[in-house]
């Protein structure tokens, strides 16, 4: 006989869990004594509710395992709500666990009480409200199998204080198997459809690849090289996807989109068959829906049926795991070139060559300060990817230092790169890392930031002393909110509403002020050095305060509205 | 066009919120709804009408189907299929509208379920628009109050929607 704090402790322990990012409070109480009470189970204190739900996020989305969060009633829920939103957006596997008032009490407007299944509702793969203290194993069991299978996504269970209350126990066993008549996701594609997608792809002569999310979430990376490669086609991946083809490759064609290279956005829109791998037509890839790939006959993997024909109508749908429908591909191809059937790549020489010339145009050769020592943002990225060797796990904040880190640190693994790309959750970047950092202690793990998202969790910054999490934080200081000021340059004749900074803490002080360590880089000839130095510091979090050029603009960039992927800005002033 | 979509889901605390959560959430339109459990106590049967196109529906029912709760649904209106509403109607019936009203109702196969010195409440059931039709016959007497329970619909002929 146990209580329902201990029970729910047990749950998480049986499902594997190893850490929970969270704060205590009033409803919580008992379940936080009954954590008091074991040592499997480590948890993670945060100064804000957000930061745990991000923490957990990061967690999630670098080990692939779902992130734990805990929190109570009233504000500690509402607080983690961006979290949850943020992780649903992107397909994240998260357990949110959130107080709930007393059973008698629900309703009553009592004491830190809100209705955190209603508020939740539309962010949320699934939520439970628990009613007693024996129906929490089998809640939990649902909760981690809903979230981590299928298109993952945050379950919020909302648990009354009564039912967790220390002197109330019951039977406990957790259950082993689990029957859900209205849940059960596709486990295979479909046959025809697989052998019809092959035939496409073998007869096209301009084919691209395009390649999401979906991905690195279905665990697919290696059976997307194999086919690519077998195919010899050119991949480009989405914000989402980078890193589940390797950056490097010479068939990748980098990341497409409204921020996307020239050669990427040139490919899709003149391709004639397109093979879209978990990827969900986002607007922020289409640019305008009905210019979108005007030649293309259009393959798409998912294992949402929804996403299918949601934004773009496709000609091949495929519903099912991205990696076992993958893997048919391959097999097929395999038998088809046993046979000879399969052609070689060079029917596509022609295109390969149209694509090379859009590659020759360089839309991400960055020209330095003309006064040779002002530092360009798309600088400090490549010299992060220099110093760390390419090999740092990279989280990001919301703005153009994300955009910047997408293009110029390439992704040679999956789950390496790690921003919030659905919601755009500026706040992100820091309690991810953090949450990367958990999972690994030992590895290295850069934040690329700036100065308007930096502040908008920097309460983490206490986190990270109580816990030793050296990650770097490489703030790309430029004084504006740097998009903002972009979007404003380009379509509010320079009035820059609202989107300057003019009181910045002196970030060095502060940090140092929790006992981390502070740099400030100024000038073009003290990155590098500084940066070596900062990532020679292992045990420590090095914050990096890097002043750079507050005019810089990101490019390419899609000309909206009514353009199509083919129109671009790339560079100021100069478009397609 | 206009749609039936009739669904098969968990009797449970909070389902029906999901759905027409859905609905707003996603901007889609509900014109008519009905719910109540079904001969398995389990199960609610939902119905309901929007009016939506063919790739407006598809997303319906495919963002209605991964709710975790919605067992199996059908679009009624993609074949064969019956439509039933109810409808009571309390209307003024005084001196000669009295039988007027009665024969007007007669017609429909209405009944009068309640009768006052002044009033008379009318069940009525049917397709929406045979309902509306009545309403129109009416144009005479002082209608008071109405009230329609949505549509409630099943396919014709062998076709189920079960577990």
């Amino acid at each position: 006989m146990l209580s329902g704090g201990d029970i729910l402790i047990r749950c998480l322990q049986e499902e594997n869990v190893d850490h929970v990012f969270g704060y205590p409070g009033g409803t919580v109480l008992h379940i936080y004594d009954a954590l008091f009470k074991q040592n499997r189970l480590k948890h993670v204190l945060v100064r804000h509710e957000q930061a745990a739900t991000h923490m957990a996020d990061g967690y999630a989305r670098s080990t692939g395992r779902p992130g734990v969060v805990l929190v109570t009633s009233g504000p500690g829920a509402t607080n983690a709500i961006t979290g949850i939103a943020t992780a649903y957006m992107d397909s994240i596997p998260m357990v949110v666990i959130s107080g709930q008032v007393q059973s008698h009490l629900i309703g009553s407007d009592s004491f830190q009480e809100t209705d955190m299944v209603g508020i939740s509702r539309p962010i949320v793969k699934h939520s439970f409200l628990v009613k007693s203290a024996k129906d929490i194993p089998e809640t939990i069991k649902k909760a981690f199998f809903i979230a981590t299978s299928g298109r993952p996504g945050p379950v919020v269970v909302d648990i009354p204080k009564d039912i967790t209350n220390p002197t109330d126990l019951v039977e406990y066993e957790y259950p082993e198997q689990l029957t859900m008549r209205s849940y059960s996701p596709a486990t295979k594609g479909h046959t025809g459809q697989i052998k019809k997608a092959v035939s496409m792809l073998l007869e096209a002569e301009r084919p691209v690849i395009y390649a999401g999310g979906g991905v690195i979430l279905g665990e697919a990376s290696s059976e997307l090289i194999e086919l690519v490669q077998m195919l010899g086609y050119p991949v480009t991946n989405t914000l989402m996807g980078l890193g589940g083809y390797p950056g490097t490759d010479p068939q990748n064609l980098g990341m497409l989109g409204m921020h996307g290279t020239y050669e990427a956005n040139m490919a899709m829109h003149h391709c004639d068959v397109l093979l879209a791998v978990g990827a969900r037509f986002d607007d922020r890839v289409t640019n305008t829906v009905a210019k979108f790939c005007p030649h293309a006959e259009i393959i798409h993997i998912d294992i949402d049926p929804a996403s299918i024909s949601k934004n773009v109508v496709v000609d091949v749908p495929i519903v099912g795991p991205v990696k076992t429908v993958l893997n048919d591909m391959v097999s097929i191809l395999r038998d088809k070139s046993k046979k000879d059937e399969a052609r070689p790549s060079e029917h596509i020489a022609e295109w390969l060559d149209q694509i090379q010339g859009w590659r020759n145009v360089d839309c991400l050769s960055v020209t330095p300060h003309e006064n040779g020592q002002t530092i360009m943002p798309q600088q400090v990225v490549q010299a992060v990817y220099k110093v760390t060797g390419g090999s740092s796990f990279v989280t990001s904040d919301v703005g153009q230092h994300q955009m910047f880190a997408a293009q110029y640190y390439p992704f040679d693994e999956p789950r390496k790169w790690i921003n919030s790309g659905g919601l755009g959750t500026m706040g992100f970047g820091l309690p991810a890392a953090m949450g990367v950092q958990t999972a690994f202690p030992d590895e290295v793990v850069t934040c690329i930031t700036g100065e308007g998202s930096i502040q908008m969790n920097i309460q983490e910054l206490s986190t990270c002393a109580q816990y030793g999490l050296p990650v770097k934080i490489i703030n790309i200081n430029n004084g504006t909110l740097g998009m903002v000021k972009q979007w404003q340059d380009m379509q509010y004749e320079g009035r820059y509403s609202q989107s300057y900074m003019e009181s910045l803490p002196d970030f060095v002080a502060l940090v140092e002020s929790y006992g981390h360590v502070g740099f400030k880089v100024q000038t073009l000839d003290e990155l590098e050095p500084v940066l070596k130095e900062a990532y020679a510091i292992k045990n420590k979090l090095v914050f990096l305060d890097i002043l750079v050029d507050p005019h810089e603009h990101v490019y390419p960039m899609h000309i909206a509205p009514n353009g199509s992927m083919r129109d671009m800005w790339l560079k100021k002033g100069v478009r397609t | 066009m206009r749609r039936i979509i009739s669904v098969l889901l968990e009797n449970e605390a909070g389902a029906l919120s999901r759905v027409i959560g859905l609905f707003a959430q996603r901007s889609y339109n509900i014109e008519t709804l009905t719910v109540a459990p079904t001969d398995d106590a389990t199960l609610s049967r939902l119905t309901l009408t929007t009016s939506a196109s063919d790739s407006q529906v598809e997303q319906i029912t495919k963002q209605l189907n991964k709710l975790i709760e919605v067992v199996k649904l059908v679009d009624l209106t993609e074949g064969e299929h019956v439509e039933r509403e109810l409808m009571l109607v309390k209307v003024k019936a005084t001196g000669a509208q009295r039988a007027e009203i009665k024969r007007t109702a007669d017609i429909f196969r209405g009944q009068i379920v309640d009768v006052t010195s002044s009033a008379y409440t009318i069940q009525l059931a049917g397709t929406s628009e045979k309902l509306d039709a009545f309403l129109r016959a009416l144009a005479d007497a002082i209608v008071l109050e109405v009230v329609r329970s949505g549509v409630s619909g099943m396919s014709r002929g062998e076709k189920i929607l079960s577990v």
